[in-house]
């Protein structure tokens, strides 16, 4: 993304501010729910023609993920088991939630379902939809009478 | 069935020890389970984008401290229009109460969760001490 870098000019003085701000939307976008978020958190980011969905699934294995598109909505679908590898193991704490997790994200664009990329780096999913060839804007020039 | 899981993002106090991180930067205190076994103490902490080479973790007489680095993924020429997480380092101080074997401590990070075995130390040997009669 291009306002995390330094400019032309060196420094960006307008960086800290604008990291400020998208702070502040984040921190308040949760206002009504007390702060707790769905599951997986997901960010979005939006290019010309294309969506990139980043979502945020620590310890989730890859292939017990299901993604499902269908015109302008993804869905993810997945679950986190617990490792029980101890029976007789005390707990000291258990802030990690487990268990069946589902979210249908709305895209601000039309996916094709055949263009679809999806990886997965250090626990986070990352998935890149496609305007299909039909849907994206077109330029019409105009002849001369 | 759907969003049984929900997640809290909590940023690290500034106030603890009165000290600031020289970088500008968010850090988060990670979700972690810890549980014990009968000879050991396991650990599973959450740093999302965290490559594996990128946590450090030292323990220094009974404190352990995990901290993670995450690099900000590039996104060229796309433009943030939602934002439910933030990306940051992880940092988590844990004091611990029962002596560790420094030697076979075992860490790895996969999915973004490190996963720290902490092997507890051979107990000392309980010495009886028969009382004579005198």
């Amino acid at each position: 993304m291009q306002p995390f870098e330094f400019g032309r000019f060196g420094f960006d003085p307008f960086l800290e501010m604008r990291r400020l701000q998208s702070e502040m939307n984040r921190l308040f976008s949760g206002v009504g729910t007390a702060g707790v978020q769905q599951f997986p958190p997901i960010n979005l980011w939006l290019g010309e023609n294309s969506v990139v969905v980043t979502a945020a699934l620590p310890g989730v294995s890859p292939d017990t993920v299901d993604l499902t598109v269908h015109e302008n909505t993804l869905t993810l679908q997945g679950r986190r088991e617990p490792k029980a590898e101890d029976a007789d193991a005390t707990w000291h704490r258990r802030e990690r939630s487990y268990g069946s997790f589902s979210r249908t994200v709305q895209l601000p664009i039309h996916a094709d379902p055949d263009q679809v990329q999806a990886r997965f780096i250090n626990g986070v999913l990352e998935i890149e939809l496609k305007r299909p060839e039909a849907d994206r804007p077109k330029k019409i020039r105009i002849s001369a009478a | 069935m759907a969003n049984e899981m929900s997640t809290v993002e909590r940023q690290v106090p500034r106030t603890t020890d009165s000290s600031e991180p020289t970088r500008a930067r968010p850090v988060f205190v990670p979700r972690t389970d810890i549980y014990e076994t009968r000879d050991a103490i396991v650990l599973l902490v959450e740093m999302p984008g965290v490559a594996p080479d990128a946590v450090d973790i030292t323990l220094e007489k009974r404190v352990l401290t995990i901290h993670g680095h995450s690099v900000d993924p590039e996104h060229g020429a796309y433009r943030q229009i939602h934002a439910e997480y933030g990306a940051g380092d992880y940092e988590r101080i844990f004091t611990l109460s029962e002596d560790i074997d420094r030697e076979r401590i075992e860490a790895a990070q996969q999915a973004g969760v490190l996963r720290l075995v902490l092997p507890k130390a051979e107990p000392v040997k309980a010495r009886k001490i028969q009382v004579r009669p005198a």
